[in-house]
């Protein structure tokens, strides 16, 4: 179900507000739209919807507009033009108080630099947006002790927020926000300032939470690992466009344009590919009507000194070696049930990299990719190194 | 070339300001003769019930109040023990009680009125841009060109020279106050408006205690401000060692102008003082 949608969203900074629009309809770029109208292009024809439950990551270089896009679905910043709907309501059309009963009961937003308030407690703070909306102190007091209860922070609710640590922080700028039961969660940036390690488990934090309430999340970040780690869809931004909208898989192996492709350059790549994209095509042999001979001849032919053995429905059943086979068809054996060995790693296509790694570094032999019991392809120690470390063209090709 | 200059007659700046002021105290007279009895009864009254405390029990509260507000050092109330005994030694603790009164009255009315306008003056820029040069024209007149109108509304005694201080001790508070809610953090305010806060509750609950300590730095300046129109005030008849100060200046007498000037000085460092540890709670 769509929770948000934003149709032809623009929002211009300063004056001349026409005439830098009109700049733009001329392709004209930002800068020279600047320094010609002293208008700055904040946001430009933004369209897009997201589903309720989707964590929509929104990425894109220092100025792209991220922020100020976000800050558009609350109406913190307000449109030039086009609509925001909420829950199919067009919140620009909305009256003042509608609009703040939007803002408490249906979105509250998480800060870069926590926007905590510094003379209240942590308690104070959680409940700030309850205590905006008139809730009796001792309700709001329970439900936000019940969110600090959850983010593990229940015993420094007395405490100031400068008394605690920067992670810390944060997740009482989550608690703060979860304790109003929003439907959707707008954050920007919210975990840029936390060090690395930290904002790992922030981040896993976050999708532990999103499994257990389901909340629309619009995240936004210019970090593409980031993005790539928690979000359902990305959405790029470039001079307050959005250039492409794709989940993480689909914007890495197809980018837009080239500055998608040089925004991927730095990416981790084993975080995100899967096997699918590594593997290769498995050579096999029939265990049902192959011998030791065919399987020689096939391993001269293809080059390489192990087959993957199948059965006549594709059924994974093991692998056998070149020397095997070379002292099984001196035997005279008619079939290879003899020397079939069944001690190969199995893994699915659809696994990452990342999380395979470990498997093919430490095994001698291929690993075989089987779905529903079937051989589907092989991996092989030496592909996936290079898939790693090849471009976008490379990965984009092997498919 | 100054015969076409001097053909030029003089605008009439002067004669239409006193024709505003002549309209102004005619029509008005009541309201302000209204102002000038309510305001002397009220002061008077503090001044006597300032002046029914024993000077011990007050000098004693004094330090106390200097001991806590200083975070429990003894510096601040050593000099006020000393300080105001010196002061009644010299027998000037009814004087010191009257400029009492009138740095309190002439300071909260200030405060009362700063404050708001200050407000009044974050939130819209039209404001902003007509209230800063008002209070400019206002910092750089002297001080004694407001006792003309003082007298002019209110004749002579205590109401007008409050109402010179006022006058005069306004802008920091407005500046200031102006100044600390335009400083706190966008983010902040961003939080606030986030959650559907009211401009009302954001103003409470967010900017007014984040401006707090700069506003009180302005605060701080009025109270002094205000104390230093004492002497000058006392030129249209306030009471209080500012008129001390004035008359020993009149007949020429150094000792006893020293001894005013140094009380009022003493009672300025006090205030100062206390004013600033306020603001570092
Ligand atoms: N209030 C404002 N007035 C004028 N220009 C603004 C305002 N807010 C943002 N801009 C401009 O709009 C553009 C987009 O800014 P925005 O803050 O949305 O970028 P961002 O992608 O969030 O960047 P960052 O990663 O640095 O936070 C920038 O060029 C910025 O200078
Ligand atoms: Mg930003």
């Amino acid at each position: 179900m769509t929770k948000i949608k934003v149709e032809n969203v623009t929002k211009i900074f300063g004056k001349h507000i026409n005439s830098a629009l009109k700049l733009v309809e001329q392709k004209k770029n930002k800068t020279e739209i600047l320094k010609q109208t002293g208008a700055t292009i904040g946001v430009y024809d933004a369209s897009f919807s997201v589903n309720e439950g989707e964590i929509f990551v929104i990425m894109g270089l220092s100025g792209s507009g991220k922020s100020t896009l976000v800050r558009l679905l609350n109406h913190l910043i307000e449109p030039t033009s086009g609509s925001i709907y909420i829950d199919g309501e067009n919140i620009s059309k909305m009256n003042k108080q509608q609009l703040r009963a939007i803002r408490r009961e249906k979105m509250s937003m998480v800060f870069q630099n926590f926007g905590l308030f510094p003379q209240r407690t942590v308690l104070a703070n959680t409940e700030y947006g309850l205590e905006v909306r008139g809730i009796p102190k001792e309700e709001r007091t329970k439900k936000a002790e019940a969110a600090l209860d959850n983010a593990g922070l229940l015993p420094y609710k007395d405490q100031l927020p400068s008394q605690l640590s920067g992670g810390m922080q944060q997740r009482v700028g989550l608690a703060r926000a979860l304790a109003n039961d929003p439907d959707i969660l707008l954050m920007d940036e919210a975990f840029s300032a936390l060090d690395p390690l930290i904002r790992k488990d922030m981040q896993d934090e976050l999708l532990d939470l999103q499994q257990k309430v389901r909340k629309t999340i619009i995240f936004i970040t210019h970090d593409l690992n980031e993005a790539l780690r928690i979000g359902d869809r990305i959405a790029l931004m470039k001079d307050g466009k959005i250039i492409q909208i794709g989940t993480g898989e689909e914007i890495l192996t197809n980018p837009a344009n080239d500055y998608v492709r040089t925004f991927l350059e730095d990416v981790d790549r084993s975080k995100v590919l899967t096997v699918e994209n590594a593997m290769i095509r498995p050579i096999s042999v029939n265990v049902e009507i192959d011998g030791p001979k065919v399987a020689l001849k096939r391993m001269r032919e293809e080059e390489v000194s192990v087959l993957l053995a199948i059965d006549k429905n594709r059924e994974f059943k093991g692998y056998i070696t070149a020397d095997d086979a070379l002292e099984a068809a001196k035997r005279g054996e008619k079939n290879v049930d003899s020397i079939l060995k069944t001690d190969m790693e199995s893994v699915t296509p659809d696994m990452l990299i990342q999380d395979v790694l470990g498997i093919i570094s430490e095994s001698s032999i291929p690993l075989a990719v089987v779905k529903e019991n079937k051989l589907v392809g092989v991996l092989i120690k030496g592909v996936v190194i290079q898939s790693l470390a090849s471009d976008t063209e490379e990965v984009t090709s092997n498919e | 070339m100054n015969k076409i200059l001097d053909s030029i007659p003089t605008v009439p700046v002067a004669e239409t300001m006193e024709t505003i002021m002549d309209w102004l105290t005619s029509n008005l007279s009541a309201l302000f003769s209204f102002i000038q009895n309510g305001g002397k009864n009220a002061m008077n009254f503090i001044t006597d019930m300032l002046i029914s405390i024993p000077p011990v029990i007050f000098i004693l509260v004094i330090a106390l109040i200097a001991f806590i507000a200083t975070k429990r050092k003894f510096g601040l109330a050593i000099f006020a023990i000393v300080g105001l005994l010196f002061i009644y030694n010299q027998g000037l603790w009814e004087e010191l009680m009257n400029t009492v009164t009138l740095v309190i009255f002439s300071s909260i009315i200030a405060i009362i009125i700063g404050i708001p306008l200050g407000i009044l003056m974050s939130k819209s820029i039209v404001a902003e841009n007509i209230i800063k040069p008002i209070l400019d024209f206002m910092q750089t007149m002297p001080g004694f060109v407001y006792l003309i109108p003082a007298v002019a509304f209110f004749g002579i005694g205590v109401v007008p020279g409050v109402f010179a201080s006022v006058i005069f001790a306004l802008p920091p508070t407005v500046r200031f106050t102006n100044l600390g809610i335009r400083q706190v953090p966008r983010e902040l305010v961003e939080a606030a408006d986030s959650y559907g806060s009211t401009g009302w509750q954001k103003l409470i609950k967010v900017e007014l205690p984040l401006a707090k300590s700069t506003m009180m730095a302005g605060i701080n300046q009025t109270v002094l401000l205000s104390l230093s129109m004492v002497v000058i005030a006392s030129m249209i008849g306030a009471p209080g060692l500012g008129r001390e100060v004035l008359s020993a200046l009149q007949r020429a007498q150094v000792g006893n102008g020293f001894v005013a000037g140094l009380s009022l000085v003493i009672f300025a460092i006090i205030v100062d003082r206390l004013t600033q540890s306020f603001n570092k709670k």
